[in-house]
C-alpha cells in the first residue's frame, strides 16, 4: 500500500483535499504534539526557511498559534500586519505580496477579510500558501485541529453525531469543519436564530434547528461558535441577555447530547453570552486542549508543505 | 532491486539470534552492569533490535531494562533536497535522560547520518552521562566521524551494494540479514 505524499504547494480550504491528506496531516500533528512536552521545544527541521505571517484581520490567538509552531521548528517568522503594513499606504494587495515575494519567503500565512485572497496569491507566488481564514470562506487549519481534538477525546470521526451551533452565518469555520468532518464519516448538524443561518444552508446537506436544544439532541460533539455581538455597526439581536437566555449554551441545554458529549469552541469565548461558564470550564470542555492541538497541527502543515519544490 | 544484483545472506534466523545474545552480554560487560542503562532504538528496525536486546539482557540480569523509541525525520540534514516530506512517526522515551546511560540502537551502520542525527536528538531531550551505539551490521562506508561501542556483524561492501536486516516484527515474520551486490555488467 503506497502511503500518502504530500504533494500540494499550498493548503487553502479543506473542500479541495482528500480524506487520506486530511489523515496524513492528523497523523503528522500526533508526532508533534510531543515536542511540546520536551525540555528544548525546538526541532531543526524548518531551519533557515522564511516563514511570513500575513494578517490582515486582527488575530492573536491565531497567529500566535502559528507563529509559535514555526519557532518551533525552526524557522524564521515574520508578522505582517494590515494596520502597519504598505496597504495603509494604498498599496495594492498583489504588489504587496510581489514585493514579499522577492524577499523569497519559503510559506505564507494569509488571513484576510475577502474569500479568495489566499487563492490569488498561490496563483501569483511561488511560495506555499497556507489559508488561515478567508472572509467567512474557509479555516482549514481550526477544522483540522478540531478534527484531531474530536479524534483525540473519541478515537475516532466516523458516525460521531457533531452539533455545530451559534452564528453559523458569519462564521467561517463551520465551512471548513462540515467539509471535514463529513470526509472523516461523521454527521454533522447545524444549530442558532434564524437571523444567523445563512440562506441556502438547507443545500449543503445538513439538518438545521432552530433551537439549541434539538440541535444538541444526541450529539457526541458540541462545536459552539462565538457570537459577533453587531457587524458592521448593526446588532444582530435585541440584547446580549436575550440571546443568552434563548440560545446560551448552559448545562440544562445540553441535558439532551450524549453523557460523554465533549464540547468545543474556536475561540474566543464571550462568557455568558454564547456559552456559560459552567459548561466552558467543565469536565467535558476541552476548549484548551484544542489551543494546544492547534500548534502540533500547524507544524505538521508547515512541515508538509515545506517538502513541496516548484517542478523545474 | 536492479537487475545487475545478486543476493546473498549472510545472517540466518539463527545467526541473528546468536549475534543479538552476544551484543547484549557485550553492552552488560562493557558497561560492568546496568545502572542507569537505556535502551533507545531508531526507528523503525532499530527498535526491533532494541527490543531483542532488551529481551537477552533481562534474561541474563533479572531487572527490567527501560526501552525508547527515537523518530529522527526531523533531525534528518537532507530534508531540503528530498521531497515530498518523509513520514514522520512519533519519538517516546521512557523517562528524562538526564545523568542516563543511553544505548542507541540500529539495524545497521553505514554513513553515520543517521546516527548524528539521532545524538542532535538526544541533546535537546536533556545531558545523558553517556550515549554509546549498538549496531546489528557494520557494512562501513562512514562519511562522518561516528562509530559502533558494540558491532553484531562487520561488513565489507561497496558503496552500490545494499544491506538489509528484516525482523519479525517489520518484514512478514522473516529474521535475517541481506547483502545485495551489485555485478559488473558483462
Amino acid at each position: 500500500m503506497k502511503e500518502t505524499a504530500w504533494t500540494r504547494k499550498d493548503l487553502l480550504g479543506i473542500a479541495e483535499i482528500s480524506r487520506e491528506e486530511i489523515d496524513l496531516i492528523l497523523d503528522t500533528a500526533e508526532s508533534f504534539r510531543e515536542v511540546a512536552e520536551r525540555p528544548i521545544k525546538k526541532v531543526p527541521t524548518l531551519r533557515g526557511k522564511t516563514v511570513i505571517n500575513l494578517f490582515f484581520e486582527a488575530s492573536t490567538r491565531t497567529r500566535s498559534s502559528f507563529e509559535i509552531a514555526e519557532k518551533r521548528l525552526s524557522a524564521d517568522s515574520l508578522n505582517f500586519s494590515s494596520s502597519t503594513s504598505s496597504l495603509v499606504k494604498g498599496e495594492s494587495l498583489i504588489d504587496t505580496a510581489l514585493t514579499l515575494q522577492a524577499m523569497a519567503p519559503d510559506l505564507i500565512v494569509i488571513r484576510h477579510g475577502h474569500p479568495g485572497v489566499p487563492h490569488l496569491l498561490a496563483r501569483r507566488l511561488s511560495a506555499g500558501v497556507i489559508n488561515a481564514g478567508d472572509g467567512a470562506h474557509e479555516h482549514p487549519t481550526q477544522a483540522l485541529l478540531d478534527a484531531f481534538t474530536i479524534r483525540e477525546h473519541k478515537g475516532k470521526i466516523e458516525g460521531l453525531r457533531v452539533a455545530i451551533v451559534g452564528d453559523i452565518e458569519h462564521s467561517r469555520v463551520v465551512r471548513s469543519n462540515v467539509h471535514l468532518l463529513s470526509k472523516l464519516g461523521a454527521e454533522v448538524v447545524v444549530g442558532g436564530p434564524r437571523t444567523m443561518m445563512p440562506v441556502g444552508i438547507e443545500a449543503m446537506d445538513l439538518e438545521v434547528f432552530h433551537s439549541l436544544e434539538e440541535a444538541v439532541e444526541g450529539a457526541d460533539v458540541v462545536m459552539i461558535l462565538r457570537v459577533q455581538l453587531e457587524r458592521q455597526g448593526r446588532p444582530l439581536f435585541p440584547s446580549v441577555r436575550e440571546y443568552f437566555t434563548l440560545f446560551g449554551l448552559t448545562s440544562a441545554r445540553l441535558a439532551g447530547a450524549k453523557d460523554d458529549a465533549i464540547i468545543m469552541h474556536p475561540g474566543p469565548m464571550n462568557r455568558g453570552v454564547e456559552i456559560a461558564s459552567e459548561v466552558a470550564d467543565g469536565p467535558y470542555s476541552v476548549i484548551l486542549d484544542q489551543v494546544a492541538n492547534g500548534v502540533a497541527v500547524r507544524m505538521a502543515v508547515l512541515y508538509l508543505l515545506s517538502g513541496v519544490r516548484e517542478s523545474e | 532491486m536492479g537487475e545487475n544484483q545478486t543476493v546473498r545472506r549472510f545472517l540466518d534466523a539463527r545467526q541473528v539470534q546468536r549475534v543479538i545474545r552476544r551484543m547484549a552480554v557485550e553492552i552488560v560487560e562493557h558497561n560492568q552492569g546496568v545502572d542507569a542503562l537505556v535502551l533507545v532504538g531508531i526507528r523503525t528496525r532499530g527498535v526491533c533490535l532494541a527490543e531483542a536486546l532488551r529481551e537477552e539482557i533481562e534474561a541474563a540480569e533479572g531487572v527490567e531494562i527501560p526501552l525508547g523509541v527515537l523518530d529522527i525525520t526531523l533531525y534528518r540534514d537532507d530534508l531540503s533536497t528530498i521531497a515530498p516530506q518523509p513520514v514522520v512517526k512519533s519519538t517516546k522515551l521512557p523517562g528524562p535522560v538526564d545523568d542516563q546511560l543511553i544505548v542507541l540502537c540500529d539495524d545497521v551502520l553505514y554513513t553515520g547520518r543517521t546516527v548524528r542525527a539521532a545524538l542532535d536528538a538526544l541533546v535537546d531531550y536533556g545531558r545523558p552521562r553517556a550515549v554509546q551505539l549498538a549496531v546489528l551490521v557494520d557494512r562501513g562506508h562512514r562519511e562522518l566521524p561516528i562509530q559502533a561501542d558494540i558491532v553484531g556483524r562487520q561488513l565489507e561492501t561497496e558503496r552500490e551494494d545494499r544491506v538489509d536486516v528484516a525482523f519479525p516484527e517489520t518484514d512478514d515474520g522473516r529474521s535475517e540479514a541481506l547483502h545485495w551486490v551489485s555485478t559488473e555488467e558483462v
